[in-house]
């Protein structure tokens, strides 16, 4: 009894498990050591990116670098009345700085995307400066006020308020087709300019329907791959995998070859009489054609998980199944169904995270109503250049994957995913 | 009560799977009700073939299967109702203990309290209780073979199939489960079709044996019949250990005839030889001859021990014997033993009767 609870001592006298920390310590140095560049490149590739984007989307300092006296100033302001004469000196001297660097332009193209109008005042305003209109002995508050009336009009200097803090969520709002109104609180946009928020949506039914139609392609595909004999299989498995080895362009290419008015796929079916030659449905530049490519193009990440798994599921089991008394559908549905989970789970949520983010294919065929909302990142990313509109746009997408990863590992569990 | 001996019938079964090779040949076998019969043969035998078509995995090229005097060649697997116990298993892992138990008894929708006493019997006939919420990957797989064996029984079938169910436990472990299963089919009655490449399995458990060799059932007996009285030199071969001498055959009168080798004449017992001048292989158990024996023998010939082998139990002796330089003796372990060593010269004797004249290798 008294030999379970007595410290194990080596034949040296050192305590066994000491000795047996110390050597397998190396080991784990030398593990670790392995694995040390992949981690280090993983954080550079993966966690700094995030991270910058992540500042980037929230980042408004350059307002409150440009105007460091006025907002000094304005701390003591309400913001309910025009603001005291020190305000206006501060924004003044700001101003004048500013004009000196040549950097004004900026202000003013910030400024009027908080508020309309401001562009053209902070111009005026600049003119009167360079040509020394502005007599710094006297009043500087009457004096800008007199430049235009919108300098009286105490909404413009509540805008310049609001731009104060270095940080602002005002992105993601937007990624929602919301905004800060004046008075600060959180406002809806009009309901005929809500455009992220369709586009959010679509992307939801487009990733789940693309993932919907892969399974239910990609589930007979895999199961006839893991049953034919080998030659056969083989050779079905480089069909499965051939648009792996083409370019994503040249599928999405070819398959606007397929699916045009004049296409392919049209003049098929005003051969065999299914629609007139006047009258050929549209397939392209629509919801349809993102649909089809897409499908075709993420069909091997549904079909590979699944054909791991049927792989390894023994045809002794539905033979089992079956001489037990189930019918081939029930031996089907009991026995093969529930064990190519782990697969179906892998599919689905490879196809619809890759779905989701999908970029080229619904530019290239989808058309007005075709298009993700990595699209419009793109867009802003290439041609508005509000990069901190498609960072924020970017973690909002990344986030509702990570939600749709939690939902899905509470309903399957992620210990149950078998990627091959 | 009557048994059918006619319970499950071959009748001309023929099976190709390519339409060049026929893997079952012309198979008439009658098995009766409450039977255990092995299926003994080598892999490629078309033992198994012959299990699948009685479970309705394959169908048969020509002939039919008849089940308790009705064709089952048209009907689909699941409506046969007979017990299958496969090679690996076939426990479904995801499923408990119990569900696995169930299966059968759910798909023919039985009332629930009957499941559960009938799932019960079966456990505590493979004394398994108490294991009904584990996983099958956390029995042992001794413990798995008996989960299986207890499905296939628990809907009553009337024929239970065992497709090598032995093949994946260790030596010790496959005895016991040998003993246990020769019990449970003791106890219950139900026929047994069990299928083995395992020849002292197949002499343990069975009622009847049908050895397969190529497509074809070389001799179906009783075990004890196999093993004293092979009716050809592949049975004779197969099933235990075998000397063998091949000669011509000089004089046949009876059941009795002389068989001559390059330097000897030996007397036979003339089983499947006719005439003069017939080739033969002589088929001889190790354990039939005797060293130095002390009563007069039919055959006595002296030859040189090659090799010693210490058996434990029994010595085995490896001696070069007419030519023959393979001949096997087992020697039982006893302390009237004879010293035995390496080149020495010894004599040995055997009985006619125990030398059996069989088809030329």
């Amino acid at each position: 009894m008294s030999s379970e609870t007595k410290q194990i001592l080596t034949t040296d006298g050192i305590p066994l498990e000491v000795s047996l920390k110390k050597a397998e310590k190396k080991n784990k140095i030398r593990a670790f050591l392995l694995v040390a560049p992949l981690l280090l490149f993983l954080f550079i590739t993966y966690v700094f990116p995030i991270g910058e984007m992540f500042t980037r989307s929230v980042d408004d300092k350059m307002i409150t670098n440009m105007l460091p006296k006025t907002f000094k100033a304005m701390e003591k302001w309400d913001g309910k009345e025009l603001p005291s004469e020190e305000v206006f000196a501060g924004f003044y001297s700001d101003y004048k700085v500013l004009i000196e660097n040549q950097t004004q332009g900026k202000l003013g193209q910030r400024l009027n995307k908080e508020k309309n109008g401001f562009n053209s005042i902070t111009k005026k305003l600049m003119r009167q400066i360079k040509r020394n209109k502005i007599d710094e002995s006297q009043s500087i508050k009457e004096q800008i006020m007199k430049v235009h009336k919108r300098w009286r009009d105490v909404e413009y200097w509540q805008a310049i308020k609001r731009t104060a803090p270095p940080y602002t969520m005002a992105k993601y709002l937007k990624g929602m087709d919301m905004y800060f109104a004046a008075d600060g609180s959180i406002a809806q946009v009009d309901e005929d300019r809500r455009i992220h928020r369709i586009l959010w949506l679509r992307t939801l039914e487009i990733a789940l329907f693309v993932t919907i139609f892969c399974f239910l392609m990609g589930y007979p595909i895999a199961h006839l791959l893991a049953t034919l004999p080998m030659k056969y299989s083989n050779l079905l498995m480089i069909c499965v995998l051939l648009p792996f080895w083409t370019s994503l362009l040249v599928r999405t290419a070819s398959w606007m070859i397929l699916l045009q008015q004049q296409g392919v796929v049209n003049d098929f079916f005003v051969m065999i009489g299914l629609v007139a030659d006047d009258n050929r449905p549209e397939m392209m530049y629509n919801k349809v054609g993102t649909y089809v490519a897409m499908t075709q193009i993420l069909l091997p990440f549904m079909v590979l998980p699944l054909y791991s798994v049927m792989k390894t599921i023994s045809p002794s089991l539905m033979r089992a199944g079956k001489s037990l008394g189930g019918t081939p559908f029930v031996a089907f549905w009991k026995v093969y169904f529930p064990l190519t989970i782990p697969g179906i789970g892998a599919g689905c949520l490879l196809v619809f995270i890759l779905a989701i983010g999908y970029y080229i294919t619904p530019a290239l065929v989808g058309g007005a109503s075709g298009t993700l909302i990595s699209n419009q990142i793109a867009y802003h990313m290439k041609t508005t250049l509000d990069w901190s509109f498609a960072s924020a746009m970017g973690l909002m997408l990344l986030s509702g994957v990570l939600v749709i990863y939690w939902i899905y590992n509470k309903l399957v569990g992620v210990d149950n995913i078998k990627l091959g | 009560m009557s048994k059918n001996p006619e319970f499950v019938k071959f009748d001309k079964v023929d099976k190709s799977y390519d339409g060049k090779v026929l893997v079952v040949k012309d198979l008439q076998l009658d098995i009766a009700e409450g039977e255990f019969i092995t299926m003994l043969g080598p892999s490629g035998s078309g033992k198994t073939t012959c299990l699948m078509m009685l479970a309705g995995f394959e169908t048969p090229t020509n002939g039919e299967i008849l089940l308790d005097g009705n064709i089952i060649s048209n009907i689909p697997p699941h409506k046969r109702g007979i017990g299958m116990v496969f090679q690996n298993y076939a426990l479904f892992p995801h499923m408990t203990v119990y569900e696995n138990l169930a299966f059968p008894l759910r798909v023919r929708k039985i009332e629930k309290d009957e499941i559960d006493k009938k799932v019960d019997k079966a456990l505590s006939m493979v004394s398994l209780n108490g294991f009904e919420t584990r996983m099958p990957g956390q029995l042992s797989g001794g413990q798995q073979q008996r989960v299986a064996v207890a499905r296939a029984l628990v809907f009553d079938p009337a024929v239970v199939l065992m497709d090598e169910p032995l093949g994946a436990l260790d030596k010790n472990l496959r005895e016991s489960m040998q003993y246990e299963i020769k019990h449970i089919h003791e106890s219950i009655g139900v026929t047994v079709v069990y299928v083995t490449h395992d020849q002292s399995e197949a002499l343990t458990m069975s009622n009847r044996i049908a050895v397969f060799n190529d497509g074809k059932v070389q001799q179906l007996s009783s075990p004890a019949e196999l093993y004293e009285k092979p009716v050809n030199s592949f049975v004779a071969e197969f099933i235990g250990e075998n000397n063998t001498f091949n000669g011509e055959v000089s004089d046949i009168s009876g059941d009795e005839c002389k068989v001559k080798l390059s330097n000897a004449e030996i007397l036979s017992n003339a089983i499947s030889v006719k005439s003069k001048g017939e080739k033969t292989t002589v088929s001889l158990r190790p354990e039939r001859a005797l060293i130095e024996p002390t009563e007069k023998m039919d055959n006595m010939f002296s030859g040189k021990i090659e090799e010693v082998i210490y058996h434990g139990d029994h010595t085995r002796v490896r001696v070069n014997l007419l030519g023959n330089p393979e001949f096997i003796l087992k020697v039982p372990n006893s302390t009237s033993n004879l010293e035995l060593k390496v080149s020495q010269e010894i004599k040995i004797g055997w009985n006619s009767y125990d030398a059996r004249a069989l088809d030329p290798k």
